[in-house]
């Protein structure tokens, strides 16, 4: 499953796909849950009963100004978040 | 003086949908092997659905109240008067929605993205691939299997726009009961641009603005129909939409929308006959009786 957190408002759209189906034997040992400098994932059991990666609930209508830190307007550095994902379950739309 | 008595009149509720009460006269609960309950317990709607042997026996929709777990009660009550059944005949009962941890007497909450996609499998059959719930607060848009499992899922709970308090905000707004807005949006010469399609807010005092620049109530209405097709559009466009097209949720009884959203994709939404409403709570119940054929019937909880 291919699970979409995040938001579309007046200036862009911000979401974070996670495909749940790389995640649930995650090979990189949840290298995510302590990659992120905001430690915005987490782990949950999704409806299926799968242990699977989310983000946390409060900073989903944040992500714009949360992931700012990580995304300079130039000299970008690979994200985190996206580096510490090995399996490439982890994507950012903006 | 006149003002007083006036004013202890009750003000139109134009923004009031139709609760429906349904029971499929046909069947019996008491003759069924496993008897299942969901509860959706929206931000603006709340629904209870029976399903007896994985089939749909009853429901109740009807408006949310001010708090979660009173309107979990009253919409179970709703299907316990004209039923006879209670607490104690049921198997399991599965919660959803905006409330789901606050439904007393569920023995499980359950995402409403996964409920959805299962209700929409049952309501639509397994052609179903493509979903758009337009609920009360918020909007998804969901892809499943031929099982109802939801494979990729997109939601917009950040702003009203394209939802169904939206609507009611512009039937209020409007003074035309909720139920006309659909049909009224195609009763305009010639189809207006849309108004703004991303702030509720916005799109109200651009409405007003419409009205007073000479449009009229038809023509404001279809251009808000019209924003809120191209804001949930631009949501289903992200995940794709393939063909087995079907929208759940309240909206889903707004024609003004349905073919609007319909002429944008290019598809049709199927059809069905059950109350696109009830989609979430359906789901719940039927997740209900798949974890009792697999685990048995579980022990009611005191609501």
């Amino acid at each position: 499953m291919i699970a979409n957190y995040g938001y579309k408002d007046g200036s862009g759209e911000y979401y974070i796909s996670i495909d749940t189906d790389k995640c649930i034997s995650c090979e990189a040992g949840r290298a995510c849950l302590t990659g992120c400098p905001k430690g915005m994932f987490e782990t949950m059991v999704d409806d299926y009963d799968d242990e699977v990666v989310q983000i946390k609930q409060q900073f989903r209508r944040n992500l714009a100004y949360d992931c700012a830190d990580c995304k300079p307007a130039s000299s970008r550095p690979p994200l985190p978040c996206i580096t510490a994902c090995t399996p490439g379950a982890i994507a950012h739309s903006w | 003086m006149s003002e007083q008595l006036n004013s202890g009149d009750k003000k139109p509720e134009f923004w009031r949908w139709q609760e429906t009460c349904w029971v499929d006269e046909t069947k019996d609960w008491r003759s069924a092997k496993a008897v299942t309950v969901g509860i959706d317990v929206g931000s603006v709607s709340s629904q209870c659905v029976i399903v007896a042997d994985g089939e749909l026996y009853a429901y109740n929709s009807m408006r949310t109240g001010n708090n979660s777990p009173d309107s979990a009660r009253n919409a179970f009550k709703g299907v316990t008067e004209k039923t006879g059944l209670t607490l104690n005949d049921v198997h399991m009962v599965v919660g959803t929605g905006y409330g789901r941890v606050n439904v007393p007497f569920s023995h499980k909450a359950i995402t409403e993205i996964a409920c959805h996609a299962r209700g929409a499998n049952y309501m639509g059959g397994n052609k179903v691939r493509t979903i758009l719930d337009m609920g009360g607060q918020d909007c998804k848009a969901i892809h499943c299997d031929d099982k109802g499992k939801v494979t990729n899922f997109l939601m917009n709970d950040k702003c009203a726009a394209g939802t169904g308090r939206g609507m009611e905000v512009i039937s209020d707004l409007m003074q035309i009961p909720i139920a006309e807005l659909g049909p009224r949006s195609f009763e305009v010469d010639q189809e207006p641009e849309a108004v703004s399609s991303v702030c509720v807010v916005f799109a109200k005092s651009e409405a007003l603005a419409l009205l007073k620049a000479g449009y009229t109530k038809n023509k404001v209405i279809a251009a808000y129909c019209q924003a809120m097709a191209e804001r949930v559009v631009s949501l289903l466009e992200r995940i794709g939409v393939e063909e087995g097209f079907f929208i759940t949720g309240g909206i889903a009884k707004n024609p003004g929308v349905v073919k609007r959203i319909e002429k944008l994709l290019g598809i049709e939404a199927m059809n069905t006959k059950i109350d696109s409403q009830i989609a979430g709570a359906l789901g719940a119940a039927l997740f209900a009786n798949t974890l009792v054929q697999k685990q048995g019937p579980l022990a009611p909880i005191a609501a």
